[in-house]
């Protein structure tokens, strides 16, 4: 798949003030505003760019994808695995943990370099893509709540990805209504026993290590299990529609002893603190996922409606053709403005971030449906067979809308909680 | 009412519509705080007071009133303030 020579022409980040944006390799490219930058006539209130190791950082990405990625995915999607050479091609370039600071292993990147990084991959395989998700949702939940031991002991080993992690929130009865987990938890002397089942855990048939949410005395707790730890069991899921390379696993906990030091955060704290910082992370992270699944809907069917003649002249020269792209065009571009948005008040630290998440990835993930939606009707019988791969895009697009909050559960939070106007 | 619980209110005002929130009023029993206002609420106290809350500090008695957040502020100052410098 080759990419039009116009993508991504203008994408920007949004800055304010008009500054240029920092510069270095992974810094921010979100100068803050400086004292009295915003002029009379208000045109250098905003300001739209990416830096220079921004672009450079997605340059590198796009060849990653492009050579190890894009050609393959069709066929990883129907063996339904991913090649552990290519995980390992992801941890050796630093994209798992790259958010997380040098100084613990991480890769040290912004949120918007990595959204790029993301979008990057999600274009090419939501499989993979998807393992970025689940492990960097578990490292920034040790990141943000863990002890002194686990930020010393674990989080360089996640950072580094020489562990793989992987979120075990939903169970058989569990889906939006995460705080109700069944899975107990119980103390015993130096350690907490669990006993439960968790179900659709991405990544959890490779996964070393899973964030485990359990009920501890009526409250929430999270858990960092091992995957060799004694009393736990996985078993593949294989019969998914979407993501069908993302080793999906169905985990049984009987019994199983974790040391009273993986507690993640404290009991009571596991899903409005735990989860919730690990939600938003996989949202940000889903969002520009998505937009790479618009962005690969597009360049196929531009591709496609190009050389493609029907009724004497190329798809691409029907009006009603016409209209489809352009809303897939308008779409991919809003969505991917949507996350830069959500990236810059995330490198602000600022507390709207996760509603503007929210936002984004509500946006961005129904978009990649529609998109893919309209991919699959313009490559008419081409689009239903594995010759192409815009049926691949529609199963995985859609599987963005259910997880991390699907998107009933993101109109409800942000009808709730509305940003207020920028 | 103190400098710290004026500005925990101000930016809870936008969630709590038109309650007028008190200093010692528990707001969890107030209904309003779900797991993403928690998120945030976390992440207003850290930008706007300069302070890092830890899982130690994970209790809800931490946030639980206006006056617990302005202790629990002015007790991250104090050990930030004591810490060694470097």
């Amino acid at each position: 798949m080759t990419a039009p020579a116009n993508r991504h022409q203008g994408d920007a980040v949004l800055a304010a003030g008009g500054s240029p944006p920092a510069g270095g390799a992974g810094g921010a490219a979100l100068a803050p505003e400086p004292p009295g930058a915003a002029g009379a006539s208000g045109a250098e209130g905003i300001r739209l760019a990416l830096s220079d190791a921004q672009r450079q950082a997605r340059e590198r990405c796009r060849g990653f994808v492009a050579e190890w990625v894009a050609p393959h995915a069709g066929a990883w999607d129907r063996a339904g695995r991913m090649p552990p050479e290519v995980i390992a091609e992801l941890r050796r370039r630093g994209y798992l943990g790259a958010h997380l600071a040098r100084e613990v292993g991480g890769g040290g990147v912004d949120a918007i370099t990595y959204g790029l990084l993301t979008e990057e991959i999600g274009r090419g395989c939501s499989s993979l893509r998807s393992l970025m998700t689940v492990h960097d949702m578990v490292s920034e939940a040790v990141r943000r709540w863990g002890s002194p031991y686990l930020k010393r002991e674990v989080l360089p080993r996640l950072a580094r990805a020489e562990l793989l992690a992987a979120l075990a929130l939903s169970e058989p009865n569990v889906g939006s209504d995460a705080a109700s987990v069944e899975t107990e938890a119980e103390r015993d002397g130096d350690a907490f026993v669990l006993t439960g089942r968790k179900r659709w855990i991405t990544f959890g048939m490779v996964a070393d290590l899973f964030l485990v949410f359990a009920r501890c005395g009526g409250q929430v707790a999270a858990f960092l299990v091992p995957a060799a730890a004694g009393g736990l069991e996985r078993q593949p899921i294989t019969t998914v529609v979407g993501t069908r390379a993302a080793h999906l696993a169905e985990l049984t906990l009987e019994r199983c002893r974790v040391p009273a030091d993986h507690l993640v955060g404290r009991v009571g704290f596991g899903f409005t603190h735990v989860a919730a910082t690990a939600l938003d992370h996989g949202r940000y992270s889903v969002a520009w996922g998505a937009v790479g699944i618009a962005q690969a809907c597009l360049d196929a069917c531009l591709a496609y409606t190009a050389s493609r003649h029907q009724f004497g002249k190329p798809l691409a020269k029907h009006q009603l053709v016409q209209r489809q792209l352009t809303r897939m065009i308008v779409d991919a571009r809003a969505a991917r403005l949507l996350c830069y948005q959500a990236g810059y008040r995330r490198s602000l630290g600022a507390p709207d971030a996760a509603t503007e998440t929210l936002i984004a990835k509500y946006f961005a993930s129904r978009a990649a449906t529609r998109a893919a939606n309209d991919a699959v009707q313009l490559h008419g019988a081409n689009g239903l067979s594995q010759d192409y791969p815009v049926e691949r895009y529609l199963r995985d697009a859609k599987v963005t809308e259910i997880i991390e909050g699907s998107t009933q559960i993101q109109e409800i939070a942000i009808a709730s909680y509305p940003p207020e106007e920028l | 009412m103190t400098e710290v619980e004026t500005r925990i209110k101000t930016f809870l005002s936008r969630f709590f519509r038109q309650h007028d929130l008190q200093p010692g009023e528990d707001i969890f029993a107030l209904g309003f705080v779900n797991s993403l206002l928690a998120m945030q609420l976390v992440s207003f106290i850290e930008k706007e007071f300069g302070v890092a809350v830890e899982d130690e500090d994970l209790d809800l008695d931490n946030f639980r009133t206006l006056a617990a957040m302005d202790a629990l502020v002015e007790r991250k100052r104090g050990a930030a303030a004591a810490a060694p410098a470097g």
